[in-house]
């Protein structure tokens, strides 16, 4: 048989019977937009958490107070000190050969009031150095001035948010507003660059180190920021560092070292894990699909006995009746799939335009994994049936009809 | 062309064996018409099956056209069939969902021929057997005579060489019946050789030449109707026996 005798044969087959058409077109539909849909939102949740993370640079590295067994898994987000980290040491830090920039951050949320506004506003401690490392670009204003890390002075930088919280369209630049107990200049206002890192820049104050220390009452460190200088190799900076807290503490190693490498490698191999086992769970569902498929075919070929010993008698062989009830089976598969691929594209493109931040993608292998599976499954399971009646005895075969014509 | 010689065929009934052909031996000349007359269960479709190549005998030989048939696997049989062999039988066998002209096409769907060679083929048939009006009609729209009438077109599209029919008027009323047989007389008169399976005395004695069979052997040959012996021939009993317990 020619080929597009065979489909528009298949095609009339399948418009005659169009509800039992259109139940299996569903079946295998809704399976593979659950294989893109599932896949697409977990490639999706990978890129965005890769996202936020790989805006620290390859070459930094994030020192938190205390020692934590990083053997596999996640490294420790939050860390309780044994010992302070304290400005000296990060003034040492950044006498080390291998290290070009440091920046020191202590954080916590403060009261902060202008013109009897009140807001509770995360705010960051650090030094100008904070700014080249995390790439915070500003919108006015200057960057904090670049003073010895133990000097408070009385300035501020202001997130977009926030300076529209607490001054509304006025201008913020020179104005003066109260953290807490003390009184700070605004000198800058930063740029939006949407979250990061779990943290909203938008909604934040920045002020001097030192400043912090006073305000949150604190000496030690919430972390510090360490930038690699180009040629030196991550290995030997860590060595350097370590050895150096080492010395600094007392001969105690308790602080833990954090690169951006192992944090997105962790995260990378579990969000890949979970998003392939997603994509496998919904796969189920088409082989769900595929029995669907079988039982149909069965009953196809159950119902069309007398059609298929005509067909032997006019000449066709076991493997033209095998082809044409498999291809009416890959037929259905292949246009569920295709309706299935349109509607999970189309699911994901209205998510991505409700949530534009989150990005939606279907890896490539998901697409043409659920495709063939759909196709596989088809094949598989209808090959039983095809198979049967292929095998039928032409005269039986013509003779099932004739008892009831 | 075609020859049989002591074909056999026995079919296993629960646990009884039928002799559907005992040691049959027939020739048939090319352009030959043939009727086979006989009760029920006399191996007459038995016979008209495995001259279609749609039966393989248990012993014995079958010669067509100088081959011997018995010897072909089954994908060669139904090449053969296709090219050689038209079937009409007794209920049509039309697809149903698909229209006269789709019906007749088939055949030639079957062997891969282009739709360009189909078209003036199935043309030339239509007008032939006045259907050019029904070609888009699906058989449930057509009455029964124009029904078998599209089923011989089918039969006869691939020009064959030998012309089987099962009881084909079995379904038809009495105009109908001279119509679809004079039909197939008139094929038979261009060179078709043509069989005809029939319960019915009048249309089996329009034949040139006509064969009784009785348990699977011929009876008789070129007889008058009236002197059809065993009419109450065996018929297989044991079924209802069983369906009794």
């Amino acid at each position: 048989m020619r080929s597009a005798d065979l489909l528009s044969f298949n095609l009339r087959l399948l418009t005659r019977q169009w509800f039992r058409t259109l139940m299996i077109l569903l079946a295998t539909a809704v399976g593979v937009a659950a294989v893109l849909l599932l896949t697409g939102l977990g490639e999706g949740a990978r890129r965005f958490v890769l996202e936020e993370f790989s805006l620290l640079g390859q070459d930094t590295l994030i020192m938190l107070p205390g020692r934590k067994e990083t053997t596999g898994g996640l490294p420790p987000l939050t860390g309780e000190g044994s010992r302070d980290i304290t400005l000296a040491d990060v003034a040492a830090l950044e006498r080390l050969s291998s290290i070009s920039l440091v920046a020191p951050l202590i954080a916590g949320n403060a009261q902060v009031v202008y013109a009897g506004r009140n807001r509770e506003v995360m705010t960051l401690g650090t030094s100008a150095r904070f700014f080249e490392i995390r790439k915070l670009t500003l919108k006015q204003g200057r960057s904090l001035p670049l003073i010895p890390l133990e000097r408070a002075e009385a300035v501020c930088l202001i997130g977009p948010k926030a300076k529209t919280d607490l001054f509304g369209s006025a201008q913020a630049l020179g104005q003066w507003l109260r953290i807490g107990e003390r009184r700070f200049r605004v000198i800058g206002i930063i740029e939006d660059r949407g979250q990061s890192l779990g943290m909203d820049v938008s909604d934040q104050l920045i002020i001097p180190v030192a400043s912090a220390q006073q305000i949150f009452n604190v000496q030690g460190m919430f972390r510090v920021f360490l930038k690699v200088r180009p040629g030196s190799s991550m290995q030997q900076a860590r060595s350097e560092i370590l050895d150096l807290m080492q010395k600094r503490h007392g001969g105690e190693r308790d602080v833990t070292l954090i690169t951006q490498d192992a944090l997105l490698g962790a995260f990378d191999d579990i969000l890949k894990l979970l998003t392939l086992s997603v994509g496998a769970i919904a796969a189920i569902s088409l082989v769900v699909a595929g029995i669907l498929i079988m039982n149909i075919t069965l009953i196809s070929v159950s119902q069309r006995t007398a059609e298929i010993g005509l067909l032997k008698a006019l000449g066709a062989s076991r493997g033209d009746i095998r082809l044409l009830f498999l291809s009416e089976a890959m037929l259905l598969a292949l246009l569920g799939a295709l309706i299935g691929i349109g509607s999970g594209y189309a699911l994901l493109w209205l998510g991505h335009s409700l949530w534009p931040q989150f990005p939606v993608s279907v890896p490539l292998w998901a697409l043409l994994g659920a495709l063939s599976i759909a196709l596989g499954v088809a094949a598989l399971f209808a090959w039983l049936p095809a198979s049967r009646a292929a095998r039928l005895p032409p005269v039986e075969a013509l003779h099932g009809e004739i008892g009831h014509a | 062309m075609i020859r049989l010689e002591q074909l056999c065929k026995t079919y296993h009934l629960g646990g009884e064996s039928v002799h559907a052909l005992d040691h049959m031996d027939l020739a048939i000349a090319a352009g030959d018409y043939l009727s086979v007359m006989g009760p029920s269960g006399s191996g007459k479709s038995t016979l008209l099956n495995m001259l279609g190549l749609l039966d393989t005998p248990d012993s014995g030989e079958y010669w067509l056209e100088e081959q011997q048939v018995s010897l072909l696997n089954e994908e060669q049989r139904a090449a053969l069939r296709n090219q050689r062999i038209g079937f009409v039988f007794q209920a049509y066998h039309l697809i149903d969902r698909l229209n006269a002209r789709e019906n007749i096409e088939l055949p030639l769907v079957l062997n891969g021929t282009p739709p360009k060679r189909r078209r003036p083929l199935i043309d030339e048939l239509l007008q032939r057997l006045g259907l050019e009006k029904h070609a888009l009609h699906l058989p449930h729209q057509l009455s029964g005579g124009q029904r078998q009438r599209v089923a011989i077109a089918r039969a006869v599209i691939r020009k064959p060489a030998l012309l089987l029919a099962d009881e084909p008027t079995g379904n038809l009323d009495s105009h109908s019946s001279n119509e679809v047989i004079e039909l197939l007389e008139e094929l038979n008169g261009e060179g078709i050789t043509l069989l005809v399976v029939t319960h019915d005395p009048k249309i089996g004695e329009r034949a040139h030449r006509r064969l009784w069979m009785q348990d699977g052997r011929l009876t008789g040959e070129n007889l008058d109707a009236k002197s059809r012996e065993g009419r109450t021939g065996r018929k297989a009993r044991k079924g209802s026996d069983d369906a009794q317990r």
